[in-house]
């Protein structure tokens, strides 16, 4: 881990060749859904880029009080807890409603023999 | 990581944040507000079609093109709408020219906005608090890190993004480049030297060729 004042694992300018997209483009698979999710909910008009930019940054200032961040998980837990706070205080999906629903996936993945695909229990 | 057994009797169970971004998904496609295959889209766009290559296409135009250039630099969201380069969220494009005199470097202080239509999305050291903080403070510090050292003599300035204004450093055109065709002038424009942490590549790091591109370079930024 980089102290807090190096920057994090910066990529060598020429090293990974000149127009190379940055590897990999999203860590974790849930770090794309996460992004998708918000861009499509943007894209389809439920809030503005601008109105999503403002309450991201506030997340990320808060969490950066603490600690520095390292721009990779712990920026997509701050973008993760300001969409599901975004979603509740427009009515599109409230707390009670994602926990509920999250337990469910988990259910249905602890119930799921391994290699079988997963769904929700109707 | 959640990793009880070492064999699974059930479905390997994904992170904690994962599962939440599930349920999320699952609540907004139930009530019809999102549509999966649209989630697909976008995702697939980003990791597969968007990225710098788009914006060494525009360097490298600019370079040959001065006329490309001038438009460019006066109102770059419309020229690089023509090139099918345009920002879903309606921002608005700047790119802003490095010269013997000044530097340009871009940074997000606030999150991490970006040219996305020409970077693809942003690495993760330029969403990181150190750099989002220490570009501003100490640029030449960080610069350094790059690799980049500067003439003392050039300024650096540097342009902060925000939700509505993205910005693309037009980095200098490499010596020893005249007569190039815009295929090998966009070899030479890396992501770095259109956020500006880092220099076009000099002409014979792509004329030594296969060679060249299998050394790896020495880190630069320990």
């Amino acid at each position: 881990m980089s102290s807090c004042l190096d920057l994090p694992q910066v990529d060598t300018p020429e090293g990974e060749g000149p127009i190379a997209a940055p590897e990999p483009v999203f860590e974790q698979p849930w770090h794309a859904q996460a992004f998708a999710l918000t861009v499509g909910l943007s894209e389809a008009g439920h809030f503005s880029w601008a109105d999503w930019v403002k309450r991201f940054s506030a997340t990320l200032k808060e969490h950066g009080h603490d600690r520095a961040l390292n721009g990779g998980e712990d920026y997509f837990a701050a973008w993760l807890e300001t969409l599901e706070s975004f979603l509740a205080e427009i009515g599109a999906a409230s707390s009670a409603q994602v926990e509920h629903t999250r337990a469910r996936w988990e259910e249905a993945y602890l119930t799921t023999p391994h290699g079988a695909p997963v769904k929700l229990a109707q | 990581m959640p990793h009880d057994h070492h064999d699974h009797p059930h479905a390997l169970l994904p992170p904690e944040p994962a599962l939440r971004v599930k349920a999320l998904e699952t609540i907004l496609c139930d009530k019809g507000l999102i549509d999966p295959a649209a989630l697909e889209e976008i995702i697939d766009t980003y990791q597969n079609k968007i990225g710098p290559q788009n914006g060494a296409r525009v360097v490298a135009k600019a370079w040959m093109d001065p006329d490309f250039k001038r438009a460019l630099l006066q109102d770059a969201t419309e020229v690089v709408r023509d090139l099918g380069y345009y920002g879903r969220q309606g921002e608005h494009m700047v790119v802003v020219e490095n010269t013997a005199e000044q530097h340009n470097m871009v940074v997000c202080t606030l999150c991490s906005c970006y040219p996305w239509p020409l970077l693809g999305i942003p690495p993760g050291w330029y969403k990181s608090d150190a750099y989002r903080a220490r570009a501003v403070r100490e640029p030449r510090k960080v610069l350094a890190e790059f690799g980049v050292t500067l003439p003392p003599d050039t300024s650096v300035r540097v342009w902060d993004s925000t939700a509505e204004v993205r910005y693309l450093v037009l980095p200098m055109r490499p010596e020893g480049t005249e007569g190039w065709t815009e295929d090998q002038l966009v070899a030479l424009v890396s992501r770095d030297s259109m956020i500006g942490t880092g220099l076009a590549l000099a002409a014979a790091s792509v004329i030594e060729g296969v060679e060249a591109s299998n050394q790896s370079v020495e880190g630069t930024a320990e």
